[in-house]
């Protein structure tokens, strides 16, 4: 009551204290990404210099920029990006959804045991698996394709459980309504299931493109070719092979890099936290 | 429409058994309550009887058709639930559309965008639309067609719930606890509106409830269900005045029907509570019985002695017209609630004795297992003349 009853809650000792550990917990998060875009704007002879500032006494945005689209396929590696993350997103729900349906709301043996697998699934680094997974592309002849860096996501155990959790959520009296409407049991999994768990979908959505944008490790044992590498991997080569010691551009590629996932997490952030903790109190 | 049966159903979960053996006909266009305690299996029946649950033993035919291998779609059923299941990403059109489309139109014609190009489905389309809007006038929910569920009050949420099921028209409705999400006032209100629901449709009612107030204004019968058993199946009046077994004499009635054990002490006279009773009993001398009186079968007697039960005045209800008078008998701890007509007994007060005479024909008589044993009306000694006049 006491809280309640104070004119200016803010000024609460505990509040001070709570918003301070905030806000420097945020700063620190947020310190790699601002010294990303300052570099990023500033001209060669000031990334070196001894003294430090955020904001560069002469802005090179401009050159650096134009530098990290031109001389590096920026473009292609970021609409290789694309591609890959959109049809893993794609196919990881096709499978997913129904695979998760199936846990929450069907009954018959052995289900228990496959759920277990799926937490076990979860449990596993995918490190751990990327020799198995190497062996079995070049078995399949998909080494260097597209193909080889989606197939090993197509399966996401994150998902199955994710959306499982949600779909225990939604009571079976749905369900049941929807048999009787006539709904096979697949369109009950897309009619139904998966529009009521938006959220969730939202979210995993995120979790998926993050993920998969920003993976480094298994595209660099997959593919070798240029014209097939997502943003980081072709970020590396670009470092490496164009750049030598030209931080600029290569923060200015970076940051475009970036871009598009911090738009996209800003614009499905609601859905996000519902996501997350939607799941958790049910 | 259609009759249905249902013969010799088990179900059980693991070792739980939840039905044994039910067995029970249901007319065409009758109007059929499964009544019975949270737990009972009354919606077990009720889902297994829509394909939602498998039985484990026995057969089932709706109009004359074996069902038992049928999926739900295929039963010719609908289901109102008690938590409505209605669509929450669908619009209230949407939600009492879809079993149609899902009957009416082919499965390329249901494709999003594509399956309004193919031959047919914009006219498939036009006449649901029609009859969706047609049922939803009927129920006076009309104007709220494009909404979605969420925006809807409980009642709103019910109406359409039901609408889901009439579009449909099918044989069969089955409703599970429909009414008990509502408040006490829209529950009265809704009751009256299903009633009139099933004497405007004629179609076979399957009605499941704990409610019995629901089962005995809503019911052409009333099927007791307990512990996976049906008790008694019978016309309400049937149920409450003449219950074939203890539990159900029991379950049924409020106040809860008085319970006083008796001992016979000879052909046509019943000791209890300090009392002798004039009722036949088809048991020897020394049986030891239970009687069950409603607490309207009582009225105010002037003096104590055969015929009348005697009890000290514990607790009074007034009800406007009526009083429940908590007694505690003098012959024992029976606790016992005596309904008399506020008029007739218009200062009673606590802590005060009263007489109250029982009429030897309103008693119901159950022996040891709880099944009741039939009063011997045809020997003309179960309204002993003498008595009676004591009690007044």
């Amino acid at each position: 009551m006491s809280i309640n009853m104070h004119p200016n809650r803010l000024l609460q000792p505990s509040a001070i204290v709570r918003h301070a550990v905030l806000l420097t917990t945020g700063a620190l998060i947020l310190v790699p990404f601002v010294w990303m875009v300052s570099l990023s704007i500033k001209p060669p002879g000031e990334i070196f210099r001894a003294s430090f500032s955020f904001w560069p006494a002469q802005i090179y945005g401009v050159e650096n920029y134009t530098k990290a689209l031109t001389e590096a396929p920026l473009p292609r590696y970021m609409g290789n990006g694309l591609i890959v993350c959109a049809l893993i997103l794609g196919l990881q729900i096709l499978v997913c959804a129904p695979c998760a349906y199936a846990l929450a709301k069907l009954r018959f043996p052995g289900r228990d045991l496959l759920f277990a697998m799926v937490l076990i699934g979860l449990l596993l680094p995918h490190q751990v698996l990327s020799l198995p997974l190497f062996v079995l592309s070049y078995q399949l002849g998909i080494l260097n394709t597209y193909a080889a860096l989606i197939f090993p996501y197509v399966v996401s155990p994150f998902g199955i459980f994710l959306f499982r959790q949600f779909f225990k959520t939604i009571p079976d009296d749905v369900v049941h309504a929807a048999r009787l409407d006539g709904l096979s049991e697949i369109a009950i999994v897309w009619k139904i299931m998966v529009p009521m768990a938006l959220p969730a979908l939202a979210a995993f959505s995120i979790f998926s493109i993050v993920g998969h944008w920003n993976d480094l490790f298994w595209p660099l044992i997959a593919v070798r070719d240029e014209s097939l590498m997502p943003p980081p991997l072709g970020i590396m080569a670009f470092k490496s092979e164009e750049s030598g010691n030209d931080y600029g551009p290569l923060m200015a590629a970076s940051t475009l890099i970036v871009l598009p996932l911090v738009v996209a997490f800003l614009a499905a952030q609601k859905w996000f936290v519902e996501g997350m903790t939607g799941g958790a109190v049910k | 429409m259609a009759s249905v049966s249902i013969d010799g159903i088990d179900k059980n979960y693991g070792a739980t058994s939840v039905l044994r053996s039910v067995s029970l006909s249901i007319a065409d266009g009758e109007f059929l309550t499964l009544l019975g305690p949270s737990g009972c299996g009354k919606s077990t029946l009720l889902r297994i009887l829509a394909g939602l649950e498998v039985q484990d033993a026995g057969s089932l035919s709706i109009g004359e058709r074996a069902v038992d291998n049928l999926r739900p779609k295929r039963r010719d059923v609908a289901m109102v639930f008690q938590s409505y299941a209605l669509y929450p990403h669908m619009t209230v059109a949407s939600n009492m559309g879809l079993p149609l489309r899902m009957r009416r139109l082919s499965t390329f014609q249901r494709l999003p965008l594509l399956g309004r190009l193919l031959p047919g489905t914009a006219r498939i389309a036009a006449e649901i639309d029609a009859e969706v809007t047609r049922t939803a006038k009927s129920l006076g929910i009309g104007h709220l067609l494009a909404r979605k569920p969420g925006q809807l009050s409980g009642g709103q949420r019910q109406r359409v719930a039901v609408g889901r099921a009439m579009v449909r028209h099918p044989a069969v409705f089955l409703m599970d606890e429909p009414l008990s999400n509502l408040d006490a006032k829209l529950r009265v209100q809704m009751r009256a509106e299903i009633k009139e629901l099933h004497q405007r449709l004629g179609a076979t009612f399957v009605y499941v409830t704990h409610d019995q107030a629901e089962a005995m204004t809503l019911s052409d019968r009333v099927a007791v269900m307990l512990d996976g058993e049906l008790l008694q199946v019978a016309p309400p009046q049937e149920i409450y005045a003449d219950p074939d077994d203890r539990r159900v004499a029991e379950f049924i009635g409020s106040p809860k029907i008085n319970m006083l054990d008796g001992v016979v002490r000879e052909r046509g006279l019943i000791d209890v509570a300090g009392s002798t009773l004039a009722i036949g009993a088809d048991a020897l001398a020394g049986a030891h019985l239970t009687l069950g009186i409603r607490p309207e079968a009582f009225h105010l007697a002037e003096r104590g002695g055969p015929g009348a039960l005697t009890g000290f005045v514990r607790m009074i209800e007034h009800m406007g017209s009526d009083l429940f008078v908590h007694l505690d008998l003098a012959g024992g701890d029976h606790p016992l609630i005596a309904r008399l007509l506020a008029e007739r007994a218009p200062d009673i007060a606590p802590g005060q004795t009263l007489h109250v005479g029982v009429r030897p024909d309103r008693v119901l008589l159950f022996d040891r297992n709880g099944r009741r044993l039939r009063q011997e009306v045809e020997s003309g000694r179960a309204s002993v003349t003498p008595i009676r006049e004591v009690a007044r």
